[in-house]
């Protein structure tokens, strides 16, 4: 793991919102093409340290958020960064799929578009090799311009990571990307995540010790706003440091 | 969802699970290689689009408060002669008399306030009893429809109530009006002439016009009651009637109240139907048929036949004052019914 | 059962008597309406009357072939005028609208809602009539134009809080700026109630007669342009019904029964493209 480049530093992250603290002296380091995923029962703050990423709780009102966090040594939180470019450069994929409700090719090609791509050769060619990625093309491309919301919700969901692939980011985020789906669908989600990662950065949010178990490479345990510990994931799994992190992986709680 | 006692995996290796399915893998990069799609942008904070769309938007919500500030300005302003002329007598001197322009508005006002009260009182216990019926009492894929009918009339333009109104009621108003007014004339309220037309027609016509108001706005306000509430009475024993009567209406009564207020509203305002069977006559007379006139009436009807600016300006202010009305009485109805009831 | 137990039966039963009657009572106004609208239209309706002007008084033979064209005219003004304000104003409501402003639009549509139509024909009698000299067709378009904001406003508002918040989540985290995510993808989303809603909010203005009595007034022949004064349909019913004669009693019917046309089936139009249980 040492020998992979840092993709994201974050020190001493705080958020607040109103009086409630969500996340508190958070520093942890992402590694460059690995699957980074965050673990920690509910509420505990992984999804909203997630959303520090690509600056999306930027829209919560009220929200206050301290310290550094910095993406190839550049701070998110500057104030002269765009946070649109910054989600060019770091994409999201959501809980609850999310496609728009237009044609499957419209979904895939909407992030280029907005940036500014018109060229409509360009556009098929983006729009294919992102549905190949995101091991859709074959289910799809005989019918690009059918409703997005007519695929079963495994297919949402792979649009959805489509289209986030569309916009050619450098580190994709995943909210619980497979909670909503039965267990043959998650499977392919997880097979796509060991794909995706030879070139991308990944970082997961999940409920699910056990697939955080396969599918990554380092873990970070998130409790009550805090983190408690991060490493490899097999060290983490079969010898934490922290005692609250083995109790919360062998079930004791949560 | 949460794993109560997670296995922790076997030393040494991560579990994987056997899949059939294997996807294609990722393309490698193309031997052409390819120049980035997308050019990618410095970190410009600067980014007009927001800022002017939402200014946009604003400006144009905000038209919206300008629109009615115009229209209050105008008609104060327009009236202003009149208003010099005539000062606060206007509301209660009861001469409109365009010949020697001498104008007072209380003919104008009586008739609105009357008409309109036949109206909320003929319209009320037929649109509430409708409302009652198609909320309680009908199964929902009977109601539904006869609901969606009711609505239909909502949208009847008022020239055609106006229409139907000359040719049918006002004759059978008459028909029916002239024997009352034979046996019972020595009771003021009832005493003839009859024409047809008069205060009553128009009120009739105007209760046509609101019951189906009346009616929507009712049934969606009753419909918003819980059904534990209902449920509760009956599990006590009440009969369906009594469990309307004691706990559903005192429930709602706030926004049945205010759909009647609305209904006053749009009565209030109504132009053309009660202009076509009030009979148009600015005196106010005892008797339930004899002809009267409305502000609104009085608008449509001499309007375009004002001959001196201060003709004009007595009917801008009687426009003023109609405006003046609706305005508190769609602000009492505003405080009756919850916003999310509450319907155009 | 005691005495009181059946009397309570019978008051139960009379009391939802009553109310059907009520029911039954305002259905068949509606029907008896729309049948006597019917059976008097029918007969006077004819290709003259789509296609001839007006004939002089005490002859037959004309029809109201300007007037259509003028209802059309208006309505199209009223909807270049009023649809883009109130798109736009409740588009601000819809995503911005919290706070102090958003509250004061709100409160402006309301009462711009209850303003009698004759009161907003009173204003652009004084705003635009006057300072052109003349009756016109622009004047009258203004005059509906203003009165189809607050319904527009209602339901663009309205069909767009619906849109759920995580497309436009989802279209954010894609890069888009906060309006591309409203005009891209908030409003595709919503665009089937609004549509509907300006629909409604049109057929309602199609059949105001009030506010047209002193802006566009009418006119015998054809109106060119929208400089001019022009006759209406709903003008023409009025006019027609209160006057002596019956040639022009049976035109007014036919009018009305397309008037009604008119503007029930963009109802039933607009509540099909709203799906079942939408109120206007």
């Amino acid at each position: 793991m040492t020998e992979a480049p840092i993709k994201i530093t974050v020190r001493s992250l705080g958020v607040r919102y109103g009086s409630t603290v969500a996340l508190e002296d958070v520093s942890l380091d992402v590694p460059t093409n690995r699957v980074t995923a965050l673990i920690g029962p509910s509420g505990c703050g992984k999804s909203t340290f997630l959303r520090c990423l690509n600056r999306m709780n930027d829209t919560i009102p009220g929200v206050r958020i301290t310290g550094d966090v910095r993406l190839d040594g550049e701070p998110l939180y500057a104030a002269d960064v765009d946070p649109v470019a910054l989600r060019r450069r770091v994409g999201m994929v959501f809980q609850k799929s999310n496609p728009f409700p237009k044609s499957i090719f419209d979904n895939v090609a909407f992030g280029p578009r907005v940036h500014g791509l018109r060229d409509r050769v360009r556009l098929h060619e983006l729009v294919e090799r992102s549905l190949r990625q995101a091991a859709l093309w074959d289910e799809v491309a005989d019918r690009l311009d059918r409703p997005a919301l007519d695929l079963s919700g495994g297919q949402q969901q792979r649009l959805c990571i489509a289209r986030a692939l569309a916009v050619e980011p450098e580190v994709i985020l995943m909210d619980e990307p497979a909670s909503a789906l039965d267990p043959i669908a998650t499977a392919k989600i997880e097979e796509l995540i060991h794909e995706l990662k030879m070139r991308y950065t990944i970082v997961i949010v999940t409920h699910n010790m056990q697939q955080a178990a396969r599918v990554s490479d380092v873990t970070a345990y998130f409790y009550l706003g805090r983190l408690i510990e991060c490493g490899p994931t097999e060290r983490l799994f079969t010898n934490p440091d922290r005692p609250e992190t083995e109790d919360y992986i062998t079930g004791r709680f949560g | 969802m949460e794993q109560a006692g997670a296995a922790l995996p076997p030393p040494g290796g991560r579990i994987r699970p056997a899949l059939a399915f294997r996807p294609a893998p990722v393309p490698p990069l193309a031997a052409r290689p390819l120049e980035p799609l997308l050019v990618r942008s410095g970190g410009r904070r600067w980014r007009i689009g927001d800022p002017v769309f939402r200014g946009l938007a604003a400006g144009f919500g905000l038209s919206v408060v300008g629109i009615t500030l115009v229209i209050a300005l105008v008609l104060f302003r327009k009236s202003a002669a009149a208003r010099a002329t005539f000062g606060w007598a206007f509301l209660w001197t009861s001469v409109w008399d365009p010949v020697f322009l001498r104008f007072g508005a209380l003919p104008l006002v009586y008739g609105t306030l009357a008409t309109s009260a036949i109206g909320l009182a003929l319209a009320v216990p037929f649109g509430l009893g409708a409302a009652i019926c198609l909320a309680e009492l009908l199964p929902q894929r009977v109601a539904d429809p006869l609901t969606f009918l009711i609505e239909l009339l909502v949208a009847v333009p008022s020239v055609v109530y106006g229409l139907v109104g000359i040719f049918v009621l006002v004759p059978a108003m008459r028909a029916l009006t002239t024997p009352i007014a034979a046996t019972f004339g020595w009771i003021p309220l009832l005493a003839g002439p009859t024409y047809g037309v008069g205060m009553l027609t128009a009120g009739v016509i105007l209760a046509v016009m609101i019951v189906p108001f009346i009616v929507a706005v009712s049934r969606e306000v009753l419909l918003a009651v819980p059904q534990s509430q209902r449920d509760a009475a009956l599990a006590l024993g009440a009969t369906r009637w009594e469990t309307v009567r004691q706990v559903v209406l005192p429930y709602a009564r706030s926004g049945i109240a205010g759909s009647v207020v609305l209904a006053l509203a749009r009565a209030l305002g109504e132009t053309m139907a009660v202009t076509m069977v009030i009979g148009n006559r600015p005196e106010i007379a005892a008797s339930l048929f004899a002809p009267a006139y409305t502000m609104a009436a009085v608008l449509a009807n001499e309007f375009t036949e004002a001959t001196s600016n201060l003709y004009l300006s007595a009917l801008i202010e009687v426009g003023l004052v109609l405006f003046g009305i609706t305005l508190v009485v769609n602000a009492l109805a505003r405080l009756l019914i919850p916003p999310e009831v509450g319907r155009a | 059962m005691t005495a009181h137990a059946r009397r309570r039966r019978r008051v139960d039963r009379v009391m939802f008597t009553l109310a059907s009657l009520a029911t039954a009572l305002t259905l068949g106004v509606l029907l008896f309406l729309l049948g006597y609208l019917a059976w008097q239209g029918a007969s006077s309706v004819s290709l003259t009357f789509f296609t001839r002007l007006p004939a002089p008084v005490g002859e037959s033979g004309g029809g109201m072939a300007n007037a259509l064209v003028g209802s059309f005219k208006l309505i199209a003004l009223a909807a270049l005028a009023g649809v883009p304000v109130g798109f736009l104003g409740g588009v601000y409501l819809a995503e911005y609208g919290g706070g102090s402003v958003g509250w004061l639009v709100r409160y402006a549509a309301d009462v711009l809602n209850g303003v009698p139509s004759i009161v907003v024909g009173i204003t652009v009698y004084a705003l635009v009539v006057v300072p052109m000299g003349h009756f016109s067709t622009l004047a009258g378009g203004i005059a509906l134009g203003l009165m189809t904001i607050p319904v527009t406003l209602r339901t663009t508002e309205e069909f767009l809080r619906l849109v759920p918040t995580s497309l436009r989540d989802g279209a954010l985290a894609l890069g888009a700026p906060r309006w591309v995510t409203i005009v891209r993808v908030a409003i595709p989303a919503g665009l089937r109630g609004i549509a509907a809603g300006i629909l409604l909010s049109l057929a309602r203005v199609a059949g105001e007669t009030a506010p047209l009595l002193f802006t566009s007034f009418s006119n015998r022949y054809w109106s060119p342009g929208v400089g001019q004064p022009t006759a209406s349909l709903p003008v023409m019913i009025f006019t027609y019904a209160i006057s002596p004669y019956d040639e022009w009693h049976r035109q007014a019917w036919a009018a009305a029964l397309v008037l009604l046309a008119v503007v029930l089936g963009s109802n039933l139009l607009a509540r099909a493209a709203l799906g079942r249980g939408r109120p206007a």
